[in-house]
């Protein structure tokens, strides 16, 4: 048995010595990537990583970025805001790369701005909280393509009020997004004419009993339940409200399949906020966004399989390609790329003015419109609402 | 709050804390009978939740067969742990033997994450109707039973017993201690899988599922201090009544955010409660 | 249970690895690690305290996250919100985390059993939820940004580079202090009597309020780790102090090995140039990898690794003494 240990043993330690061969010094257009693949934030991350690498390909199948390929690094943080921070300084100080896209988690953005701030190295955060960019002045490298969670409460309160109710119960997640969503629940209510009867938060991660909550919920006299939060909480929520009659009301957090297998029938009939991607097939030809998501979603799903893609995959692919873009508007043919290629800070700080100058850039999320003081870049107006009928999304256009 | 509501709450409490008390149970065998604390029974419950689901949904077995089957093979599992990984570090400690099994936890999330998938799987269906909660609690309570039995009435159970109380006695009489221990973790992981799989119609399996539930497995069995099967029994219960009321009761501050909070000091006032008198009565004696 | 390094080699052995921690973060020589090697200091002085309070009490804690976690809101909260000075607050924040962990050690050590990993469990899990929960002081889950960086009179530590060597020179002095203790009249007296209570009873030592001090002492550490690391990223938010912080702080102390302070910083550097540089190059299967390494170190190497290099080396001067004798 020992015997057979130790030979383990030396395997592992041959293959984490050793260095990785084909470490190719050629010129490669260096993007570094910080997604949240192993931890809390997995799914999220693990489309994050997937499309990115998908458009890896597809760019250097292509021919690179006006000929010279580009090499998306992506690294794994788990979760951890430490790990975050070391694995974006090896990005700058060992990788080289001129941008960094990611990471997955609020938490874990706000953590490497300072990092990234002091090497001026621009990213492109693929998570919701608006602190992340505003105010822009706490560093002018940080740019993020989702939506803000307060587009989303929007969106869903006017709805709800345009159905005649008054009296809701909130429930919203401990972490982050669920917290954010709170707050702006709490804050837009009496805009729309709403009252909030129950206001409740759970822990997504180890509730599995969801009675209480519910009688609670029940006892309060609300008319409806607006539930903040990703999965597997809102789904499950879903599931005990069933037969109580109270209609569900979610947010972009459960725009996935996933969330419509997890509830089953409870699904149904179940209706929230979302960017576009999700009805992207029923847009009309005239928007803008409509051949872009078609496009990724084919894609996508050819590689990954059908039902796969969603807004996640969504926020690495425009972060990547407004990086892309950037490059792009920088060195317009292969000699001014190679030249710019020479000096890593100077481009990178090119990049940086050019993300923050795209403007009407049709991707996933919305129409972006960057500027100095707006590094999101996203409008009322990307956001629908949409609501499940027989497992599919459909477009309640007003 | 209707009596009716309040019952059900109850009992929904009362259901959730049978769950953390087999987990907990898993911890306080293997305790009793190697002095490791398992920081792989999490994932043993896990396994019985994500093996259940699988082989119900993907294989496709019916119901009963998917969770006895989840069950047996989370309890292989376990087994499996022992030999290849506990046994062979013989010289160990007991600490470095807990690191031991810290590292077969993440290694075994990991493995069911990278071939299972990292997302959430949808809950069974429930074993009949709309009454998952006695379901739950009659499982607890025969597996209990059972238990029981094993340790009073079988030759196995009892050399488990006597290696628990004493293991230099133990071994004097003639019980390997060596096969104990073999048995406490594939008993252990049993007891864990049960868990999981009794819980998985009101919850999504997931590979880090075993996280919270083995946390919560682990406070029902410190308050019997890892010793007791009672202790852990009742602590566990506490725990999920505890988890349930001050959802309920919702005592203005005290909103739901703060439920782990009040179900850690209620368990932390027993422990310093019972620890205390226990004090009293050896200054007694 | 500790053991002492002895006087010529340990003088020898302490300048090596000053000299050597000095030149590290200079680009020709290993510059690009300083980042990870800022952590593996933070993460050391916590360990060191772990692995003094288990050495010293025999007992698992599992809540050093909820200390680690109290001085570096303390520090953020102090500095970012009332303005004090940086240093005032980390020494705020270190004298209240360890009144803190007075009033609840107390009561721990008093009780027979091994109650120290369910009180600390549960202080953990109490902290963790505060830290989130009390977002008026604490920004809530999103956390607090913009921490100032510490100074000295005009010098501000405001790159990896410095604070490199501040975060060193902390943890070599907490380091130094361990030492102290272990070879301290108490320390020596504790181990002389193998852990026996009874017996250092009987000798007079008074063995509860001995490990009152440890943990308290421990606390501390964890504090001024905290503090360190707020002024370091900046930004602090509820979840590098949760449970699984803790875990991976008491990986670090028995992977290093329990026998010696030093052994921390052994712990500490494995674990994290592991999950930061090491383990990277196996993709997903990141988390697969370092659960096996785990495994496989604690079984051939259970007494740490820090004993087990010890221990080659002595085997490697041995046989090469004995090969001198030959010829």
């Amino acid at each position: 048995m020992k015997h057979w240990l130790s030979l383990l043993l030396v395997a592992v330690l041959v293959a984490a010595v050793v260095p990785v061969v084909g470490c190719s010094e050629s010129e490669t257009i260096k993007i570094g990537a910080l997604f949240d693949v192993t931890g809390p934030n997995s799914p999220l991350g693990t489309p994050e990583k997937q499309v990115v690498e998908m458009m890896e390909t597809q760019i250097n199948h292509a021919g690179g970025i006006n000929g010279v390929p580009i090499e998306v690094i992506v690294y794994d943080t788990e979760g951890k805001e430490d790990s975050c921070v070391s694995l974006a300084t090896r990005l700058i100080e060992q990788d080289g790369v001129v941008a960094i896209i990611g990471p997955s988690s609020t938490g874990e953005s706000l953590a490497v701005i300072d990092t990234v701030d002091k090497a001026q190295i621009p990213m492109v955060s693929c998570a919701a909280d608006e602190r992340i960019t505003i105010p822009v002045g706490d560093s002018i490298w940080v740019f993020k393509t989702p939506q803000t969670t307060y587009m989303a409460v929007q969106e869903i309160y006017s709805y709800i009020q345009d159905q005649g109710i008054t009296k809701i119960a909130i429930m919203t997640d401990t972490k982050g997004f669920g917290a954010g969503g709170k707050k702006d629940l709490e804050d837009e209510a009496s805009n729309y004419g709403l009252t909030i009867v129950s206001n409740q938060s759970y822990d997504n991660e180890e509730t599995t009993n969801w009675d209480p909550f519910i009688s609670k919920i029940e006892n309060s006299g609300a008319e409806a339940v607006v539930c903040w939060g990703t999965n597997p909480g809102p789904a499950l929520i879903a599931k005990a409200l069933d037969g109580t009659g109270i209609p569900f009301f979610g947010s972009h957090g459960i725009a996935n399949t996933k969330f419509i297998e997890v509830a089953g029938d409870a699904a149904e009939g179940v209706i929230f906020p979302v960017g576009k991607m999700l009805v992207a097939d029923q847009l009309p030809d005239s928007d803008p966004q409509k051949a872009v998501l078609l496009q990724l979603k084919s894609d996508y799903e050819a590689l990954y399989g059908e039902g796969t893609c969603n807004t996640f995959a969504g926020h690495a692919y425009d972060a990547l390609k407004m990086v892309q873009m950037a490059v792009e508007e920088v060195a317009p043919d292969k000699e001014t790329l190679t030249e710019e290629l020479k000096d890593r800070k100077a481009f990178a700080a090119k990049i940086r003015t050019e993300i923050e100058n795209i403007e009407g850039f049709a991707g996933t999320g919305g129409v972006f419109n960057m500027s100095p003081d707006d590094h999101c870049g996203l409008s009322k107006g990307c956001m629908v609402v949409v609501k499940i009928v027989n497992g599919e999304w459909v477009w309640l256009q007003d | 709050m209707s009596p009716e509501q309040f019952v059900d709450n109850l009992i929904s409490g009362v259901a959730q804390g049978s769950v953390y008390a087999l987990v907990g149970l898993g911890f306080t065998i293997i305790y009793t009978v190697t002095r490791i604390i398992n920081f792989a029974q999490g994932e043993f419950v896990m396994l019985g939740g994500v093996f259940s689901f699988l082989l119900f949904s993907s294989v496709g077995l019916p119901l009963p067969l998917a969770l006895l089957l989840a069950v047996l093979a989370a309890t292989v599992v376990g087994a499996v742990l022992y030999l290849l990984a506990i046994r062979p570090a013989r010289q160990a400690s007991v600490i470095s033997l807990i690191i031991i099994t810290i590292g077969a936890s993440t290694f075994i999330r990991g493995v069911v994450g990278q071939i299972w998938g990292k997302d959430y799987m949808p809950p069974l269906p429930h074993f009949s109707g709309d009454n998952q909660w006695l379901w739950i609690i009659g499982i607890t309570l025969v597996v209990m039973v059972a238990l029981h039995l094993f340790f009073s009435r079988t030759m196995m159970g009892k050399a488990l017993k006597a290696c628990s109380i004493n293991r230099q006695a133990a071994s004097l009489v003639g019980i390997d201690a060596r096969s104990m221990a073999f048995t406490s973790f594939a008993l252990a992981a049993a007891l864990g899988a049960i868990g999981g799989a009794v819980i998985t119609p009101l919850t999504a399996p997931h590979f880090r599922m075993g996280l919270t539930l083995g946390l919560k497995g682990f406070v029902a069995a410190a308050v019997g201090d890892f010793r007791s099967q009672v202790g852990t029994v009742v602590g566990g219960v506490i725990l999920g009544i505890a988890e349930a009321m001050v959802v309920v009761l919702d005592w203005g501050p005290f909103a739901s955010a703060y439920k782990d909070v009040i179900a850690m000091l209620v368990l932390l006032l027993v422990l310093f409660f019972r620890s205390s008198r226990g004090a009293a009565q050896e200054a007694a004696s | 249970m500790l053991s002492r390094v002895r006087g010529k080699w340990s003088y020898l052995a302490i300048a090596a690895l000053l000299l050597f921690l000095i030149i590290i973060p200079f680009k020709w020589f290993l510059g690009q690690y300083t980042v990870i090697l800022i952590f593996i200091g933070i993460h050391t002085m916590v360990t060191v305290g772990l692995c003094l309070l288990m050495g010293y009490t025999g007992q698992i804690s599992l809540g050093q996250a909820a200390f680690y976690g109290l001085g570096a809101y303390f520090s953020a909260v102090l500095t970012k919100t009332h303005g004090f000075n940086p240093w005032l607050a980390m020494l705020v924040a270190a004298l209240a985390t360890g009144g803190f962990a007075y009033a609840i050690g107390f009561p721990i050590f008093r009780l027979r059993g091994n109650y120290l990993a369910l009180a600390t469990l549960g202080l953990g899990i109490i902290m963790a939820v505060l830290f989130r929960e009390l977002d008026q002081f604490t920004g809530g889950p999103t956390g607090i940004t913009g921490i100032p960086y510490l100074s000295i009179g005009g010098f501000t530590f405001d790159s990896p580079f410095r604070r490199y060597f501040l975060v060193w020179f902390f943890c070599l002095a907490v380091l130094l202090v361990s030492q102290n203790i272990v070879r301290s009249r108490t320390g020596r007296a504790l181990r002389a009597v193998h852990g026996s209570e009874s017996a250092a009873e009987s000798v007079g030592i008074n063995v509860a309020q001995f490990k009152v001090k440890v943990f308290v002492l421990s606390a501390v550490y964890a504090s001024l780790a905290g503090s360190l690391y707020a002024h370091h990223i900046t930004y602090v938010n509820p979840s590098p102090f949760g449970f699984l912080f803790s875990v991976m702080v008491v990986v670090m102390a028995v992977v290093g090995g329990l026998a010696s302070v030093w052994g921390a910083i052994f712990g500490a550097a494995t674990v994290r140039i592991l999950s930061d540089e090491i383990l990277l190059r196996f993709g997903e299967w990141d988390v697969i990898v370092y659960g096996l390494i785990l495994v496989l170190v604690m079984v051939f190497m259970p007494r740490g690794l820090f004993v087990a290099l010890k221990e080659a080396y002595e085997r490697w001067r041995l046989t090469h003494r004995q090969r001198g004798a030959e010829a």
